[in-house]
């Protein structure tokens, strides 16, 4: 042990500030998910009742339910688009780094600045894409204030933040492929789509499982973008917007930690997610896997 | 004969290809385009119908309005402070922490690299609210401090970095280097540094990006006006009901330039990096 103690050395910084900044409050926040407490008077241990509450709010379900529309609004476009633009950029030539650069940019820019920009120009009164709907004729659609249409706004914002990235990933799966599979499959005399199928697609299935489980982690985040889109603060009685439509978990979350001060019931509400993040990663894996099988 | 129709038969295949790409390019651009547009011009013009589709003039009024509105250059420098002190730190800690684990074999180092692996795996939004108790615990609520010790626990690099080494480090090199005396923080500062550049920059990128476009915990742990990052600060722009478009775009664009012009310069390596890391993390 103690002939290693400069590796010890080496080590303990991470692990002193992701104890202390990190595991600790993950851990403190199950603690804090049993009592009731608003971050001034004494805590009170109550129980499962925080639990029990959350079980019976509407509101919570309603933030789940528009969580999980929003998610598969994004993520299945987001993934199918990424793997045909990664297939596309794989099999051309000329011009692959400024593709990759340009595609990848809008991952890069900052959540604001796209919920910002998406604000503008899905304005209902006077936005662009109304504006251009105008010119032929059609009248302006409410983006921002009907329930469906707010979701798919936030759902095209994300898939325009993050197809690049899932792109760059599948194109690394794509390059480590050798390509004497290939000339193999011609010479047998497949064509592009069999190809597709019968080669890349099982090849890559363990890349797009990565990409299944981090879109899932990441998609059910959604926060910043209904946040900043709709203003939501702590004058705001329409948190996410007309009928709360743009309200996800991790907004309702917020709301109830720091704008109520509901210390308690934020964190029940935040390993209840956690909860269900992990249900639905492992059920995204299952089915990945079983398409492996048949 | 056949060759000529292979040559046929694949040109218009390349061009399909090239099509559709250019259409994802012009709409992956066509967000920062507008956004140039619009703070160029005056909102009313940006609103008309039809809009105006054009590059104006009104820049540098808008720029104006945004200084008057926002301590704009106030919170650059907050956040450029915040960014460069996360990623210099970051840097640091991960890459001792990645030779250590890469080169070493010592007691537990198998059950504390699996730990640190399981870490990546927790979400940290499950972290904030106690983050928040116990910084205002420290008293550091509303201070910039606030900001980098989360940060920091940046269990990805260790991990990245540490499959860099194990590759990129020849151990004859370090043998060597033993040979003649020089200890492990020797080794690291004269060897695995200066070897492991590439992997460093990728990762300054990845910290400092993700540092500048933070907006969760700086909105959650500022709460002094005066002490807002750049993100949160262009957030309170667009707060209430008659936006200034053009001015809104105006901040919107002062925010992204910097980081755009960072990431065009660094794109190739960051994205070899980042193809590399991807194949080896999956």
């Amino acid at each position: 042990m103690l002939s290693h103690w400069r590796q010890y050395l080496a080590i303990s910084p991470f692990f002193v500030v992701f104890g202390v900044f990190s595991f600790f409050p993950v851990f403190y926040s199950l603690y804090l998910a049993f009592q009731r407490w608003d971050g001034m008077g004494t805590m009170e241990f109550v129980g499962l009742q925080q639990f029990r509450f959350l079980w019976t709010d509407p509101v919570f379900w309603m933030s789940i339910r528009n969580t999980l529309v929003i998610w598969v609004l994004s993520t299945v476009p987001t993934l199918f688009g990424a793997l045909v633009l990664a297939t596309l950029l794989h099999s051309v030539r000329r011009f692959k780094g400024f593709y990759r650069i340009a595609l990848y940019l809008p991952n890069v820019t900052s959540i604001v600045a796209v919920s910002i920009f998406f604000g503008a120009v899905f304005s209902n009164n006077f936005g662009l894409v109304n504006a251009i709907l105008g010119t032929v004729g059609i009248s302006p659609v409410p983006w921002l204030s009907n329930p469906w249409l707010i979701k798919l706004v936030i759902a095209l914002l994300m898939t325009w933040m993050w197809t690049g990235y899932n792109m760059i990933i599948y194109l690394a799966g794509l390059q480590a492929i050798p390509t004497q599979i290939y000339e193999a499959a011609k010479l047998d005399g497949a064509g592009p789509v069999r190809t597709f199928f019968q080669i890349t697609m099982p090849i890559m299935r363990p890349i797009i499982l990565f990409t299944v489980i981090i879109s899932t982690i990441n998609g059910l985040q959604s926060f910043s973008e209904p946040q900043v889109l709709f203003g939501s603060n702590a004058a705001n009685p329409n948190l996410g917007g007309p009928g709360q439509a743009g309200l996800t978990t991790l907004l309702y979350f917020y709301q109830s930690a720091f704008v109520n001060n509901d210390y308690g019931y934020g964190a029940a509400m935040v390993w209840a997610f956690f909860v269900l993040i992990m249900v639905l990663v492992v059920v995204n894996w299952r089915l990945v896997q079983r398409g492996r099988k048949s | 004969m056949t060759a000529a129709v292979t040559r046929r038969s694949r040109r218009p295949k390349g061009l399909t290809a090239h099509i559709v790409l250019v259409l994802a390019v012009l709409v992956s651009v066509f967000p920062f385009v507008w956004t140039i547009v619009m703070a160029t011009n005056t909102t009313q013009d940006i609103y008309k119908s039809p809009p105006k589709l054009t590059f104006g003039s009104q820049l540098l009024e808008n720029v104006r309005h945004v200084l008057d509105t926002i301590d704009f250059f106030g919170s650059m420098l907050n956040t450029l402070v915040v960014a460069t002190v996360t990623t210099v730190l970051v840097l640091f800690v991960d890459s001792l922490a990645a030779f250590a684990f890469a080169k070493f074999d010592f007691p537990g180092r198998k059950v504390l690299f699996a730990m640190l692996v399981g870490f990546m795996m927790l979400p940290l939004q499950l972290a904030v609210l106690p983050q928040f108790i116990l910084m205002s615990d420290l008293g550091w609520v509303g201070t910039l401090k606030a900001l980098i010790p989360p940060a920091l626990a940046n269990a990805f690099g260790i991990f990245w970095l540490r499959q860099y080494i194990e590759n990129g480090v020849p151990d004859e090199l370090l043998d060597a280097a033993r040979i003649d005396g020089a200890g492990f923080f020797r080794q690291y500062w004269n060897i695995v540094l200066p070897m492991i550049k590439p992997a460093l920059s990728f990762l300054a990128i990845y910290a400092f990006v993700g540092a500048w476009n933070d907006y969760i915990w700086p909105l959650v742990v500022l709460t002094d006006p005066g002490h807002l990052t750049l993100q949160v600060a262009l957030a309170q722009l667009h707060v209430g009901h008659t936006t200034d478009y053009s001015m809104v775009m105006a901040g919107v664009l002062m925010a992204s330039v910097p980081l755009v012009v960072v990431f065009t310069i660094f794109a190739r390596g960051f994205i070899a990096g980042a193809t590399e890391g991807a194949v080896q993390g999956s």
